[in-house]
């Protein structure tokens, strides 16, 4: 078979197909402006939110040493580390309070362990204040060459030293990082403070050969442990290291696990206590308000749908405007109405205290409260189930059911037998739509919610807003957006994304 | 259904009429709580529930003292000005972006057009909060990852700007574009952009002479579904915004929480003629649209 060619001579298949990716690359071109523009302004915040529900480098930025030092404790002993881990602690918190990280780092522990910040607060106040200037002075004393900054740093370039004195050189270096960084100043100008000389100090002791001769057989030793729980007895307690230790790994799933009332225990997930449990309780408020919001919008959506199906075309498209001025209407206009209908002096109470259904003295608590959250978003959402309701319904034959009661059925078996099953498609996407759009609502359970009728998306906002636990509003709002994701599959694949109507 | 037969029972004529009497009370439902507001906020007093004078329509219980205030004080004012800056930018952006990507959806062979198409309509499906949140973090920090490096952080915030706000709204409004412009061009004839090449027109000037007229009522009326997106939020803008980017809703939101105040009630009123407005503007380019669609064969 002779191959077949182009105008251009070249073969019509290739041809072809360099038309057709030519087309391809001509469409993605089109879209990619605006995915890159999606990706960038909605996609990575979304992603950068699910990183910091797991994220967790605080502890060991901050406290780097003791995290090391923390590794051979043993946290299931129940008693308090040793002296190594309060040294390593003292060169961190010195470092931390100057780079004032230690109260942030305090806030982030205390969701963990209520009164971690104060600790945290108390000890960065005093631990420049801190017995150790003995050593400082020993050394000082000994050679006038421990005093001279220029000295220090060339002593801190020479390898051979930096391996003999470890723990001085690690001091120095955080020291000497803290100086630029926070001071901004030139560390071989700066007479290195009192932690670096500790550092130096439990280095000779452990049998370091000092850069110059030095007796230090006249120095009574600090104990850096009670040091410390001069400050505060809690630094003796083992649930405050144990805390320190659990969230010391860059990356945690404490926050999820805080998010259904579990913590992190020494071993394993463990319940919280009773009076701390609520995430539990309020994603099932959640749920169970927004089925009940949905099972009214259905209830209240099917005959409106009906009866637009079914009524002439001049007359529905008028009552349709009934429907699409609430859809259009500002969603605080339409909360700030439900605010001032359902208000104790309010319009409905006012009418039904008029009418002599309600005593002036008992008006029906309508607000602050579940029932003003599922009245109000039931009208704002009601919208969103009589449009999907009514194409469908525009789509069922009337002929069918004039069919079943020809053949013999009563009104109600060719409604429930006939009708009502062609109509269950419209039911699911609007019931789905509705469901996903009320369980993430903020806005109206704020304003009418009270502290009874919020959603789980209150909770993200305060912590968001006010507690600043941000990783824990980030867990919060993973569990949320996979649930509604899942939910979205599931219309995707019973509607489809590309069916989505606007408005009719 | 179509009226009652002659022969209909005494039940099915009591039902006949107990289901309109149902509707009826579910569209009073629906409307009267939009209709109550109007004159409510012509009340003299501050008060949120009709006076004596007002039941009595005595005109000294009804004044526009409400408006006046609106008009007048200088947070509302700023708030109006915030809210018709924001709004048409973000319209502007998501309107153009989204019209281009549109076009190239609606090609025949688009490779992961399913996966492009979900991630273009995702800022309507995730929920608010979540989107604010993220946008929160990310905003105020924003980085360009690199795998297997680590990320670059760029040298400025968006948090409290008035451009982190427009490109929140932009974003938000994206899917609605995508939809009803996709939708307009599902009765687009294709072979008339052929027919135009044919006689020698550049891409460009197919797309601006006989695309874009035809194509003009899906945009516009994604262009106003982009609009009321942005002029309507507040979850995003309370977070992404500072106090420099308070829009009318957010002006609304902290009103309604903290001292309620009736020129809500009157800011509400405008808001209502204002989506009036636009239900009008969107039923005409619906007929508009419907018309060219049927003018075009196929």
């Amino acid at each position: 078979m002779t191959e077949v060619l182009a105008a251009d001579g070249r073969p019509l298949k290739a041809s072809l197909n360099r038309a057709l990716r030519r087309q391809k690359l001509r469409a993605l071109a089109l879209i990619a402006p605006l995915l890159i523009f999606i990706l960038v302004s909605f996609v990575m915040p979304i992603a950068d939110m699910l990183f910091r529900s797991v994220e967790n480098d605080i502890v060991s930025d901050t406290l780097p040493r003791t995290v090391e030092a923390l590794d051979a404790w043993d946290s299931a002993s129940g008693e308090t580390p040793d002296e190594a881990v309060f040294q390593a602690l003292y060169t961190d918190m010195a470092l931390a309070t100057e780079y004032k990280s230690h109260t942030r780092l305090g806030s982030r522990l205390n969701y963990e362990l209520t009164g971690v910040s104060s600790l945290f607060r108390k000890t960065g106040r005093r631990v420049k204040r801190f017995d150790t200037d003995v050593y400082a002075d020993a050394f000082r004393d000994a050679s006038p060459a421990y005093a001279d900054a220029a000295q220090w740093a060339e002593w801190m370039d020479d390898d051979a030293l930096r391996d003999a004195l470890p723990r001085t050189a690690d001091a120095y270096d955080g020291w000497a990082k803290m100086i630029v960084e926070v001071d901004n100043d030139v560390p071989a100008e700066e007479e290195p403070w009192d932690f670096v000389y500790t550092a130096l100090y439990n280095d000779v002791m452990t049998g370091a050969e000092p850069p110059v001769a030095v007796d230090l057989s006249g120095v009574e030793p600090v104990s850096l442990r009670e040091q410390f729980v001069e400050i505060d007895k809690d630094w003796l307690d083992p649930n405050v290291w144990q805390t320190i230790k659990i969230y010391s790994p860059k990356y945690t799933n404490g926050y999820f696990l805080n998010s259904v009332d579990l913590q992190k225990g020494p071993d394993g997930a463990e319940a919280r206590p009773e009076s701390e449990r609520i995430y539990v309780v309020l994603f099932i408020r959640t749920m169970i308000m927004s089925l009940s919001i949905m099972g009214m919008c259905v209830l209240l959506g099917y005959p409106i749908a009906w009866l637009l199906a079914n009524l002439p075309d001049r007359t529905s498209n008028l009552l349709m405007i009934l429907v699409l001025l609430p859809f259009w209407t500002s969603l605080l206009v339409r909360t700030s109405a439900w605010k001032v209908l359902l208000q104790q002096q309010g319009v409905i109470n006012d009418t039904l205290v008029w009418i002599g259904l309600v005593a002036d003295g008992d008006r029906l608590q309508l607000i602050n409260n579940q029932t003003g959250t599922i009245i109000a978003m039931t009208h704002i959402l009601l919208p969103f189930m009589i449009l999907p309701l009514y194409s469908v319904m525009k789509t069922i034959p009337p002929s069918y059911l004039r069919a079943a009661k020809s053949l013999g059925a009563t009104d109600w078996t060719a409604f429930w037998r006939v009708y009502f099953p062609q109509s269950v498609p419209g039911i699911g996407a609007g019931c789905i739509l509705v469901f996903i759009l009320s369980i993430g609502y903020y806005i109206t359970p704020e304003l009418v919610g009270g502290t009874k009728g919020v959603f789980i998306s209150n909770r993200i906002a305060y912590h968001i807003s006010f507690s600043l636990n941000w990783g824990l509003a980030a867990a919060l709002g993973s569990i949320l957006l996979a649930v509604v994701l899942i939910l979205y599959w599931v219309y995707d694949r019973i509607v489809g994304i590309d069916n989505v109507k606007l408005g009719g | 259904m179509a009226g009652l037969p002659p022969y209909a029972s005494t039940g099915q004529r009591v039902w006949y009429y107990s289901f309109r009497v149902i509707c009826g009370l579910i569209f009073f439902f629906l409307i009267a709580p939009i209709l109550v507001i109007i004159p409510l906020s012509f009340n003299a007093q501050n008060f949120f529930t009709f006076t004596p004078e007002m039941l009595a329509f005595d005109p000294a219980g009804y004044s526009t003292k409400h408006y006046r205030d609106f008009f007048t004080d200088s947070d509302w004012q700023l708030a109006l000005r915030n809210s018709l800056k924001i709004a048409p930018v973000a319209t502007l952006l998501s309107v153009s972006l989204g019209t281009l990507a549109a076009i190239g959806l609606s090609q025949s062979h688009v490779p992961f057009r399913r996966a492009i198409m979900a991630v273009l309509i995702s800022p309507m499906i995730v929920p608010l909060i979540i989107s604010a949140t993220g946008m929160y973090f990310f905003y105020s920090n924003p980085y360009i990852p690199i795998p297997f490096f680590g990320k670059v952080e760029l040298p400025f915030t968006l948090t409290g700007t008035y451009w982190g706000v427009v490109l929140a709204h932009a974003a938000l409004g994206i899917p609605f574009v995508i939809i009803t412009v996709t939708a307009t061009l599902v009765g687009f004839d294709q072979s008339l952009t052929r027919a135009a090449a044919n006689m020698g027109a550049g891409p460009v000037t197919t797309f601006f002479r006989v695309q874009m007229p035809l194509i003009l009522p899906g945009v516009v009326s994604g262009g106003l579904f982009a609009f009321i997106t942005s002029f309507d939020e507040v979850v995003v803008v309370l977070f992404v915004g500072s106090a420099g980017q308070k829009t009318l809703p957010w002006q609304m939101f902290t009103g309604l929480r903290e001292q309620i105040s009736p020129t809500i009630l009157a800011v509400a009123t405008i808001l209502i003629t204002v989506s009036v407005a636009l239900l009008f503007v969107l039923e005409i380019l619906r007929r508009r649209s419907e018309r060219l669609r049927g003018m075009s064969p196929g």
